[in-house]
């Protein structure tokens, strides 16, 4: 790379950095502010989609219950800083408390089923993410902690020093909403990930964990410790959940166990196969792709009125016949998703070639 | 001890619905390898294509029994053919695909199946007409309705039919040499495509009369009811050893009667700390269990995991 197009790289990247800064003005400029928002929602689901990445993309664990990890954070997050237990702990606390529980969570149902079979950790992460929401539902007796299927209301918003983001601030001739506050919020801790997720892929680490999902007997002999990164892989996506899942709780100041079904772990799983499993800048775009559109396919239920007189498809219904259609058809003719990984470029075409060999040969 | 007896029948005829439909999880693993997690969804459309029959014939005044053989034979037709069709467009293209993409597909294909459903059916629960009046008589101081003695014995007749089919017809046969090795079936001339395929109508029309015995017992279908009834129906297989038909069988009765027992006693034991909605969580206890001391269950063949 000569020194021109180092500069130019450099200049694109301002130019990204100032377009993020001047997003959510954009976008309230021109689709409104109900979009700031779905933009926060779609920041959000940035980190819970690159956690699930690590686990999913880069280590091969297919984890159908990550919303659960998402769940625990929130739930911290919410128990800890809420009139529901009366105890009001600092953002700066939560965070990292947030994070580790739901390591520990990661760890714990890793533990016993990681020795297995991809597709037992299949169905065990899909019955955890169902446990996790059965006893949110239903830890209101004998003693009220989650408060059951009321969920938590009044959860305290993120308070920085004496900055409180629900507020609404005034600064440089911009008014920040709690809208805005949030998104610069959102997207620092974003691109944290994105950062970490980078840096985890290049690294012994991340070669270590493409090296299980390739061929874990191989791994094992070169002398990985398999177990040990599988359960690294599953504690590091579960930390990603559970930040996120914090986050989640003090935007919303209000949380509920029906946020977390298994749609939404299924969801946050199309976002990474769509995107390209193991693949950062995919995966990021697939997040993105995937929030918007749900939003944009409301539009399709006023349109029907207005077309038949009468709605045939509820739009969130249409939404989860595509989202389960587009993983059919990306696995049968684009299974290294929208923007693929390089690596799982050049294995796709090593396999083919091989396949081609035992047909000619 | 009359609560003991209840819940042990209580048990085995719930047991018996889910060992129907652990057959169709475990022929699928033992041939392919590969957890159908359409499978039961599959269900779902059984039991609610039967419910429609049942409600479109009852309307019409036909009499019962006559009903009855029309639901379940439509529900067999629909789901043999779905099952037919999953397999041909989303898993055989993905038989020689890293093992993740016929997982993903799987998954996709049991979205597809539960959101058609609620589109053709709406969301909310179906409720079945009544149509037959169940006698109910008294075995060893529990209570049994002649209805869920049919179930059970039919779930039997169906098991033992599939056992015997399995182990003497050519096609059985030809199953169980595509199950040891496919490549080495293909060359001593069994058409393994043909046999998979078989594998996946039988499982299917196993799981719809299954579908239609949970909408006579409970009464009710749902676009969703598929999803905890696989996810049990799962554990049963693994239980009995996945892979292993008459694992499955054993899997889906003893499963059913821990189960009943768990939560006709958890009120009792905890002194009424936990309650009976705690009931969906022993299934997936039993699987964490099973899967930690013995991942091959209980009629598999230790040491016969593929890491």
């Amino acid at each position: 790379m000569n020194a021109t197009q180092t500069r130019w790289r450099w200049l694109l990247w301002v130019a990204v950095a100032l377009l993020l800064l001047a997003a959510p003005f954009l976008i309230e400029a021109t689709l409104g502010r109900a979009w700031v928002r779905i933009a926060d929602v779609a920041l959000l689901f940035i980190m819970l989609a690159l956690g699930l990445n690590i686990v999913v993309g880069f280590a091969g664990l297919l984890d159908l219950g990550y919303i659960a990890f998402f769940a625990v954070g929130a739930y911290c997050y919410a128990l800890l800083a809420s009139p529901q237990l009366a105890i009001h702990w600092p953002f700066l606390v939560l965070l990292p408390l947030g994070a580790m529980v739901a390591a520990v969570f990661g760890i714990l149902l890793g533990a016993p089923t990681l020795r297995l079979r991809g597709d037992y950790l299949a169905i065990v992460t899909l019955g955890f993410g169902e446990i996790i929401r059965v006893l949110l539902n239903n830890l209101n007796r004998p003693v009220n902690i989650t408060n059951g299927p009321q969920g938590i209301t009044l959860i305290d918003p993120l308070q920085i020093g004496g900055f409180s983001l629900a507020q609404t601030h005034s600064f440089a001739g911009l008014t920040f909403t709690a809208l805005h506050s949030y998104y610069f919020v959102f997207l620092a801790c974003a691109v944290v990930s994105i950062i970490i997720s980078r840096r985890l892929e290049d690294s012994r680490i991340g070669r270590a964990w493409v090296a299980i999902r390739e061929d874990e007997l191989a791994a094992a002999s070169m002398g990985i410790n398999t177990r040990n990164m599988k359960l690294l892989a599953f504690a590091m996506g579960a930390t990603f959940g559970g930040v996120a899942g914090g986050l989640f709780a003090s935007f919303q100041g209000f949380i509920s166990p029906e946020s977390f079904h298994l749609i939404d772990s299924i969801m946050v799983l199309c976002m990474v196969v769509l995107g390209g499993m193991g693949n950062v800048a995919g995966v990021v775009l697939g997040a993105v792709l995937l929030t918007a559109l749900p939003e944009a396919l409301r539009y399709i239920g006023p349109l029907q009125q207005r077309w038949f007189g009468e709605v045939f498809i509820d739009p969130s219904d249409l939404r989860m016949l595509l989202f389960g259609l587009a993983l059919v058809l990306m696995m049968l003719f684009r299974p290294s998703g929208i923007w693929p990984a390089r690596r799982r470029t050049a294995e796709n075409v090593t396999e083919r070639m091989t396949e081609k060999r035992h047909a000619s040969g | 001890m009359e609560i003991f007896a209840q819940q042990i029948v209580n048990g085995l005829v719930l047991g018996s619905i889910y060992a129907l439909v652990a057959l169709g999880y475990t022929m699928v693993y033992g041939i392919l390898g590969l957890i159908n997690f359409a499978h039961g969804d599959i269900t779902m459309i059984g039991a609610l294509v039967s419910l429609t029959v049942i409600q479109l014939l009852a309307a019409a005044g036909v009499p019962a029994p006559v009903i009855l053989v029309l639901a379940g034979g439509s529900a067999v037709l629909v789901c043999a053919i779905l099952g037919l069709s999953i397999e041909r467009i989303a898993y055989r293209p993905l038989r020689r695909a890293p093992r993740l993409a016929p997982l993903i597909t799987a998954i996709g294909v049991s979205i597809l199946l539960q959101y058609s459903a609620a589109l053709i059916w709406g969301k909310q629960y179906i409720s079945l007409p009544e149509i037959i009046e169940p006698a109910q008589f008294t075995i060893f101081g529990a209570q049994l309705t002649s209805l869920q003695a049919a179930i059970f014995l039919l779930a039997c007749t169906i098991m033992a039919g599939l056992l015997w089919f399995i182990k003497a017809s050519r096609m059985g046969r030809a199953m169980r040499a595509t199950e040891q090795n496919p490549d080495v079936a293909g060359l001593m001339g069994v058409n393994t495509n043909t046999v998979i395929a078989f594998t996946f109508v039988l499982g299917s029309a196993i799981g719809a009369i299954a579908g239609l015995m949970v909408v006579l017992y409970y009464g009710l279908g749902h676009y969703f009811m598929g999803f905890m009834l696989g996810l049990k129906a799962f554990t049963a297989a693994v239980l009995g050893g996945i892979g292993n038909v008459g694992g499955a069988v054993l899997g889906g009765l003893l499963l059913g009667i821990i189960e009943s027992l768990a939560a006709g006693y958890i009120g009792d034991l905890t002194g009424g700390v936990l309650g009976s909605n705690y009931r969906d969580i022993f299934a997936f206890l039993v699987l964490v269990l099973v899967l930690v001391l013995r991942p091959s269950g209980l009629l598999g063949q230790p040491g016969g995991e593929r890491a």
